[in-house]
């Protein structure tokens, strides 16, 4: 089983989109595909048309009284389920303190029993320095950061790659890639080709900034379902296709 | 997508195509599952879902082997081709419990447990099947739909598949009534419940009461388990013996010809060794029943069946010596299996060339003279009914007490008699009455109490075994000593080969000496004062006893 977790400290910079578009695209490819709505805004889920509530909220499901298994949802798409928000994932961080030994691997082990049951497992996370994302950057294989071209979150992207290098043992692949990218403004070309000739890590694709992205909101699913073969489907295909390529390197291949 | 258990069939269906309509079909020519979708439109928004798992067209070739192995145990085979490709799967209760894909098969043809290529739906089938083929039963060719039911948010919460197959098995086509399942969408247990229940409410729809296959075979006009190599012939207490009588030999006749097409086609070995078994059978009930039959009947066609049970014996022996060839193989020690190989390559020509043999004899005039004329003369005999030459015929109740009766007083004679210095022959005679008491309490089945039968046949059938196991290493052994001179005569003996054949006849020394060992205890079992007691039960059972007045229970 591989975790991607999309993580950006910023709101609004594409990570719903990109999470809900990546494991849509998962599932097509047969994996068997998993997408925790891990947000209390609950946006995954809107999207995905499924009510954003786990019974007994997220503490029963920290805390391990009502198993992941039975708060998972199918969407209307083979191989892909999802595990909705609900609104009290905003006290998240209290749950996950209150759960004394080793509060930052929670999530990695609630996750740890659907190894078996997924190949797949996309984590969509609110946007937060906080418990939840230490939590989710320990459950994570690779994290995935959408960044909009600009020089702070360039910056954000180094301070996010030197607080995982800190960590002890395992440590999560970091990849980036550009999102809510306008080809009209100069700085978005300009740090696009700086960025991708200075550091490795970061994908060669980038989603472009598209009406028709916001359009999921309405649609209320992927754009690789309502609109496949438009420019935006076609760009996240490229970056699952590089993600997914990626993946399957062996293990002692050179990245 | 788990599909759901709640399977619906339509009576309002479709019809045979040339035949008769399916029950309860409707005038009226709108399309039941549609009026069943109505319903379900009601209370849930309905969206047609393209390129859905098991969508699309689909054909399917269901498998079994001649004498229904799966079936029997409550499975269901099926090989499926679909846009997506091809698979085999086990189900049982339309539960699916494996599946595994394959490439490159061809359904139409038999195909060996042992060729199955590796994978669950082989593992779970291999032992029970095994050493038939799976041959194609039925075939149906599919158009799966499936609508999205949603809830208020447009979300699918279940799914509404509806099946609609052509059934066809030798050349005939039947449509079947359409069948409807609500699959369950996970998370969403309760709609798909509340699905279920508006369609159960729908006039027309009923919840299916089996399996699309069971109803793909009725539709045909078959049923599963058609065929069975037990006696199972259909006769009363009352009836003539003459009567009865026939009535088993038509049947040991009839599963005698079902097998005929099986050992020419070489399908599996299990139909000579069926087939063999009728030619027993019927010896067995010519030399013990023949009596009741019309005079002269059972004396001409005596020699005429041991004439076709030795044409099938070098065949089944070398059947038997290559069936159990990995085991022997096994059990070498000393020598390792592949020094063997010879051997086996040899038992393979030898086989090919008594089949031959058999082959010829089978579509020879001679055979079908006898299966002709056997037939004939037992219809005769059977269509006759009560009318009696004799004064009183005795009734079919009577005759299997009077030989049950006497054939067990004899294996408890000739049994009592044999001591640890008596010759193999003695245990070869004595296994010989065996099988005839077994044919008889097989024939006379449907008479006798099935509670005491069971338990006298159980005892039976272990001592059967055992001398079954004594006799058949003393001629196992024997056969692989004149197999080996003929190698060797042939220049096909490779001195290793030679030894490890050795071994194999030192092990069959070593089983007769163990089943010789074994013979006093299942013997005294079986025929002890315990034993006789259970046989008296049996034969005194009111449902064979005669009543005063001579009719029978």
């Amino acid at each position: 089983m591989t975790t991607y977790a999309t993580y950006n400290i910023k709101g609004g910079v594409g990570k719903t989109t990109a999470a809900v578009n990546l494991a849509h695209l998962s599932a097509a490819d047969g994996y068997r595909t998993l997408l925790w709505d891990l947000d209390p805004q609950g946006a995954a889920s809107f999207l995905f048309r499924v009510k954003p509530r786990v019974k007994g909220g997220g503490k029963a499901l920290i805390r391990g009284t009502k198993a992941l298994d039975d708060a998972i949802k199918g969407t209307d798409f083979e191989n892909l389920d999802l595990l909705p928000a609900d609104f009290t994932y905003r006290n998240m961080d209290l749950i996950l303190g209150g759960h004394d030994k080793k509060p930052t691997r929670k999530i990695a082990q609630l996750l740890r029993p659907l190894a078996a049951e997924y190949d797949n497992v996309f984590l969509d996370c609110p946007p937060s320095i906080s418990l939840v994302s230490e939590n989710v950057m320990h459950a994570a294989d690779v994290l995935l950061v959408p960044l909009i071209p600009t020089t702070l979150s360039v910056r954000t992207l180094d301070q996010l790659t030197e607080f995982v290098a800190g960590f002890n043992g395992r440590q999560p692949e970091v990849r980036a890639f550009f999102s809510m990218v306008d080809r009209r403004k100069r700085l978005h070309q300009d740090i696009t080709e700086e960025l991708l000739a200075e550091r490795s890590g970061v994908a060669a694709t980038p989603i472009p900034a598209l009406s028709l992205i916001e359009r999921m909101s309405v649609e209320r699913a992927p754009v690789t379902v309502f609109a496949p073969r438009s420019q935006a489907a076609r760009a996240f295909r490229e970056l699952w296709a590089e993600l997914n390529a990626d993946d399957e390197k062996p293990a002692d291949e050179p990245a | 997508m788990t599909l759901d258990l709640r399977g619906f069939e339509l009576d309002g269906g479709g019809e045979a195509n040339g035949g008769t309509p399916a029950a309860g079909s409707q005038t009226e020519t709108r399309d039941p599952a549609s009026a069943a979708l109505d319903v379900l439109a009601q209370s849930f928004g309905v969206a047609t879902e393209r390129g859905a798992a098991g969508s699309g067209n689909r054909q399917r070739t269901w498998l079994d082997t001649f004498d229904w192995r799966l079936n029997r145990a409550g499975l269901v085979l099926e090989y499926e081709r679909t846009e997506r490709g091809s698979r085999l799967l086990l189900s049982r209760d339309d539960l699916p419990l494996a599946e595994q894909p394959v490439t490159g098969w061809q359904p139409r043809r038999p195909r060996l447990a042992e060729d199955l290529p590796a994978g669950p739906v082989r593992d779970q089938i291999f032992k029970l099947v095994s050493p038939r083929a799976l041959l194609p039963v039925a075939w149906a060719a599919s158009t799966v739909s499936t609508t999205r039911l949603l809830n208020a948010d447009g979300k699918t919460v279940a799914r509404l598949i509806v099946d609609r197959s052509t059934a066809s098995r030798d050349g005939v086509s039947v449509q079947l009534p359409p069948r409807l399942a609500i699959a369950e969408v996970r998370g969403y247990p309760g709609q798909a419940r509340r699905a279920a229940r508006l369609l159960a409410g729908v006039s027309g729809v009923s919840p299916a009461s089996q399996s699309v296959f069971a109803t793909a075979l009725r539709a045909l006009g078959h049923h599963p388990g058609d065929y069975s190599g037990g006696v199972d012939a259909e006769i009363t207490a009352d009836m003539p013996a003459s009567v009865a009588v026939a009535t088993v030999l038509l049947r040991l006749l009839d599963t005698l010809e079902l097998n005929v097409d099986g050992v020419l086609r070489d399908i599996d070995t299990e139909f000579l060794h069926d087939l063999r078994v009728s030619v027993r059978r019927t010896r067995s009930a010519i030399k013990l029943l023949g009596g009741v039959l019309p005079d002269g009947l059972a004396g001409a066609y005596a020699a005429e069946f041991k004439w076709l049970g030795d044409l099938t014996t070098p065949t089944r022996d070398l059947d038997v010596h290559l069936l159990g060839f990995g085991a022997m193989a096994d059990h070498l020690v000393a020598a390792s299996a592949a020094d063997l190989e010879p051997f086996r390559a040899y038992l393979l020509w030898r086989r090919a060339r008594e089949f031959r043999r058999l082959a010829a004899g089978l579509r020879s005039a001679r055979f079908k003279g006898i299966t002709d004329h056997w037939r004939k003369a037992l219809v005769e005999v059977r269509d006759a009914g009560r009318p009696r030459k004799r004064l009183r015929e005795p009734t079919a109740a009577e005759l299997a007490i009077s030989t049950t009766g006497r054939a067990f007083r004899k294996i408890v004679a000739k049994g009592g008699a044999i001591t640890q210095d008596s010759p193999p022959e003695s245990l070869h005679d004595l296994r010989k009455r065996a099988k005839e008491l077994r044919y008889l309490l097989e024939f006379f089945a449907p008479l006798h109490d099935p509670v005491a039968y069971k338990k006298v046949v159980g005892d039976l059938k272990q001592l059967q075994d055992c001398l079954g196991e004594f006799q058949d290493s003393q001629v196992q052994r024997g056969e692989i000593h004149e197999l080996a001179d003929a190698m060797l005569a042939e220049h096909a003996a490779p001195a290793a080969t030679l030894l490890a054949m050795g071994e194999i006849v030192a092990n069959l020394a070593i089983s007769q000496a163990e089943a010789r060992e074994d013979f006093s205890l299942r013997f005294a079992k079986f025929a002890g004062p315990a034993g006789q007691q259970r046989m008296r039960t049996l034969l005194d059972e009111p449902a064979i006893g005669v009543d005063p007045d001579g009719a029978g229970a």
